[in-house]
């Protein structure tokens, strides 16, 4: 999609802090991470397990999809608040966002899942 | 022709949202490592710039609507649990995968990872999603935080992959059917 004769140029980019791109991508990252240790902690424990049944019908995968996207917003909400005007360590920042996610698709996997 | 609504919600979550969403991966991929890479020289177009927020706006709302459609319409059927004494699994196909040492492996790996592997991509999306409407054509100056999105989408990908794959050997083998019937076209009988 390279630009087109008729196309309006946008504007110069304004100078913008990165802190607000940092906020949602560890809160991406941790909310993710959250997810898959949920899911563990409720196939290991009967109480756990218990207290992930929202709703009966979807059984524990209700409270632990809920319990992660709760995570994941009220960090990012938190993160927002605090570096939405400052720029960040974007690379240290990134790589543990990144680290987080991979670990999640790993700790998903139900063979590994079950190492613990 | 006739098929369930069970049927029918279970095609619309996994080849309507689920394999839409694969096949709008690629050109999210492509639009972010081209246009908005720090080398590129070429202005980028407001045109431009509203399609691409479209097209991850587009992606989002796939993304969660095939989360949210597996896990409160789809997984409480594949779910069910047959009362005392059922013979024939047919409506119930978790049971019916486990009823077999040689199906019951696509539930126990292919349904434990899916449904929670799933839920990484509208995470990953909505942040690709929130980095973009908010940096837009300045991402060019943010080489690293382009590199995560870009990275977060690509990894949605293989999530929302592993998924579909698993969706669509598990249904084969113990497909979620049942409720009325719609008919789509009238057969002739021969």
């Amino acid at each position: 999609m390279s630009s087109r004769s008729g196309d309006t140029p946008a504007p110069a980019a304004p100078a913008m802090t990165n802190g607000s791109g940092a906020a949602a991508v560890v809160a991406a990252g941790f909310g993710s991470f959250v997810l898959a240790v949920a899911a563990i902690a409720a196939d290991k424990s009967a109480a756990i397990k218990s207290m992930m049944n929202l709703y009966r019908p979807t059984g524990p995968l209700s409270g632990v999809t809920t319990t992660a996207i709760l995570a994941w917003l009220v960090l990012w909400m938190v993160l927002e608040l605090r570096w939405r005007n400052r720029d960040v360590a974007i690379k240290p920042a990134g790589a543990v966002a990144f680290t987080l996610l991979a670990l999640s698709l790993l700790l998903t996997f139900p063979p590994i899942a079950d190492l613990f | 022709m006739e098929i369930t609504t069970h049927g029918l919600w279970t095609l619309v979550h996994g080849m309507g949202f689920g394999a839409l969403y694969l096949l709008a991966c690629s050109g999210a991929v492509v639009e972010l490592w081209r246009r908005y890479a720090a080398t590129e020289l070429s202005p980028i177009s407001e045109r431009e710039e509203g399609f691409l927020w479209a097209y991850l706006l587009a992606m989002m709302v796939l993304a969660w609507a095939a989360v949210l459609t597996g896990t409160y319409i789809v997984y409480p059927w594949y779910r069910a649990v047959p009362p005392a004494g059922t013979v024939d699994l047919a409506g119930y196909p978790q049971r019916l995968l486990l009823s077999s040492p040689a199906t019951s492996g696509w539930h126990s790996i292919g349904m434990e990872w899916k449904e929670h592997v799933a839920w990484l991509v509208p995470i990953s999306i909505t942040m690709a999603f929130a980095v973009f409407s908010k940096h837009r054509r300045n991402l060019r100056n943010h080489p690293e935080l382009r590199a995560m999105v870009l990275s977060f989408v690509a990894v949605s990908f293989l999530a929302a992959g592993i998924a579909g794959f698993f969706g669509a050997m598990i249904d084969k083998r113990a497909p979620v059917e049942g409720g009325p019937s719609i008919r789509l076209i009238q057969g002739e009988s021969r």
